[in-house]
């Protein structure tokens, strides 16, 4: 028997749920809707159904729309997220989408924005939960993408974004032209693109002038490269393995260009309280960094702000970055010569590599 | 039903994040602000409360910092170090301008 799915829908006007209820009933998946008119109601129906997707309003009374999200989706993070509000504003649309919400939507007006809004929903609805995969294209792989680029003939140029890490590939009339990555072109940047499992891309128009440097034909290029990925990921340790030290990971950071130390917590420190490289006395260091890790969040949560993402510190001899990354607390020092928005890419690159 | 709606308030949106900037003096005293009214002083002085800490820890710990930039979602937050006091300045960030803010060098 097919399964419905759940929605829940959450807001302080019991009219509007209704009217919400009903038009959501309608949708063609015909879901089953929940209605919960506040947000420990809601907590707790989530606690006792398995939701496919929660819609959420951000006026609510005692605790506000941002403040359950934040829970929710700390709490369920496979669950598909949609903001329904008439706030119309551009600050808490960001914050929104900083927690990560899949959807932000303001409350329609006409009878185009309702139909366009049930049409989102049932995307949603319909979408896997899987988080591999390129945005748009959800279920399709970056080989499947270029593989439909070549057959077609196409002659275009994709730009792939990956966290902080951005690569393109050129192709004309349906054959593999160039790609660039990381400061590297040709093969060696595709064979870098390829192995990105997530992220999102956009077709920019081709480039005829751009300079060939792929010479190998697409199918021969994504054979040899499907081999090279498979042969790696066969290399990775089974469950039964031994995964390779943590400190070693922090070695390689800590062999980054105008890195000075490295310090980790957590899961990061293989084992110990903390780990370190490149500091003689790392005890009250890592005090310091517990705690303005551990006081930001808390202010963080405290005024709604959103996840914390970096902490900077500028100093005359040194400057720092602070973050966590999933289990793991990182904190590195970076030369003095850098500036606070290099210091924030580069950090934001290593925590790419690290998760 | 009629009157519980007349008399019902409605719920009020959630809290925005503020633009400006607030001096706190070395005793946690705010001398200065220039955020909106309706941002609670008690979150004034607390971010204040957790700068100082930070400045004066880092110092502790022989790593002397002269700013401190925090990074959330949906709100940046820069410190400059006065002497035991602080100048802060908050600054939304948004999808539409994410990285310049209040508190930026002008190169």
């Amino acid at each position: 028997m097919e399964t419905r799915h759940k929605i829940l829908l959450l807001d302080d006007e019991p009219d509007l749920l209704e009217l919400y209820r009903e038009m959501l009933g309608q949708l063609p998946s015909r879901p089953e809707i929940f209605t919960a008119t506040s947000g420990p109601r809601a907590m707790a129906l989530l606690e006792a159904h398995p939701f496919r997707l929660f819609i959420c309003d951000l006026k609510l009374p005692k605790m506000d729309g941002l403040q359950v999200l934040s829970i929710v989706r700390r709490k369920y993070p496979a669950l598909r997220t949609v903001v329904l509000t008439s706030v119309s504003d551009e600050q808490f649309r960001s914050r929104v989408y900083a927690l990560g919400v899949d959807l932000y939507w303001q409350k329609p007006s006409s009878d185009q924005e309702t139909r366009m809004f049930l049409e989102c929903i049932e995307s949603l609805l319909g979408r896997e939960t899987e988080e591999a995969g390129f945005r748009g294209v959800q279920s399709k792989s970056l080989v499947d993408l270029i593989q439909l680029e070549c057959l077609s003939q196409s002659s275009s140029t994709l730009r792939i974004i990956n966290g902080p890490l951005t690569g393109r590939i050129w192709i004309l009339h349906g054959e593999l032209v160039d790609a660039e990555t990381e400061g590297v072109t040709g093969e060696e940047a595709f064979r870098k693109i390829l192995a990105w499992k997530a992220g999102s891309f956009e077709i920019l128009p081709p480039e005829p002038e751009h300079p060939r440097r792929i010479l190998k034909s697409c199918n021969a290029l994504l054979l040899e490269t499907a081999q090279a990925l498979d042969e790696s990921a066969g290399a990775e340790p089974t469950p039964g393995e031994s995964a390779p030290r943590p400190a070693s990971r922090l070695a390689t950071i800590a062999q980054g260009e105008e890195v000075e130390f490295v310090l980790a917590f957590g899961e990061a420190a293989g084992g110990g309280r903390f780990e370190a490289l490149g500091l003689e006395n790392p005890e009250r260091l890592a005090q310091w960094l517990e705690r303005t890790l551990g006081r930001f969040s808390t202010l963080g949560e405290q005024l709604r702000a959103g996840p914390l993402e970096q902490i900077i510190g500028l100093g005359l001899q040194r400057h720092v970055a602070l973050a966590a990354c999933g289990d793991a607390r990182l904190c590195i020092g970076w030369r003095h010569s850098l500036g606070a928005a290099e210091v924030r890419e580069r950090m934001k690159k290593v925590l790419a590599t690290w998760s | 039903m009629v009157l519980k709606k007349l008399f019902s308030r409605a719920a009020p949106p959630p809290l925005r994040m503020p633009s400006g900037c607030f001096t706190v003096d070395r005793d946690g005293a705010i001398v200065v602000s220039t955020l909106p009214s309706d941002f609670p002083e008690a979150f004034v002085r607390e971010i204040g409360r957790h700068v100082r800490e930070t400045f004066a820890e880092a110092r502790a710990a022989q790593l002397p910092l002269h700013e401190l930039i925090v990074h959330y979602g949906g709100l940046k937050i820069v410190a400059r170090e006065l002497r035991g006091g602080a100048l802060v300045f908050l600054s939304p960030v948004t999808l539409i301008s994410p990285a310049r803010s209040a508190g930026d060098r002008i190169p």
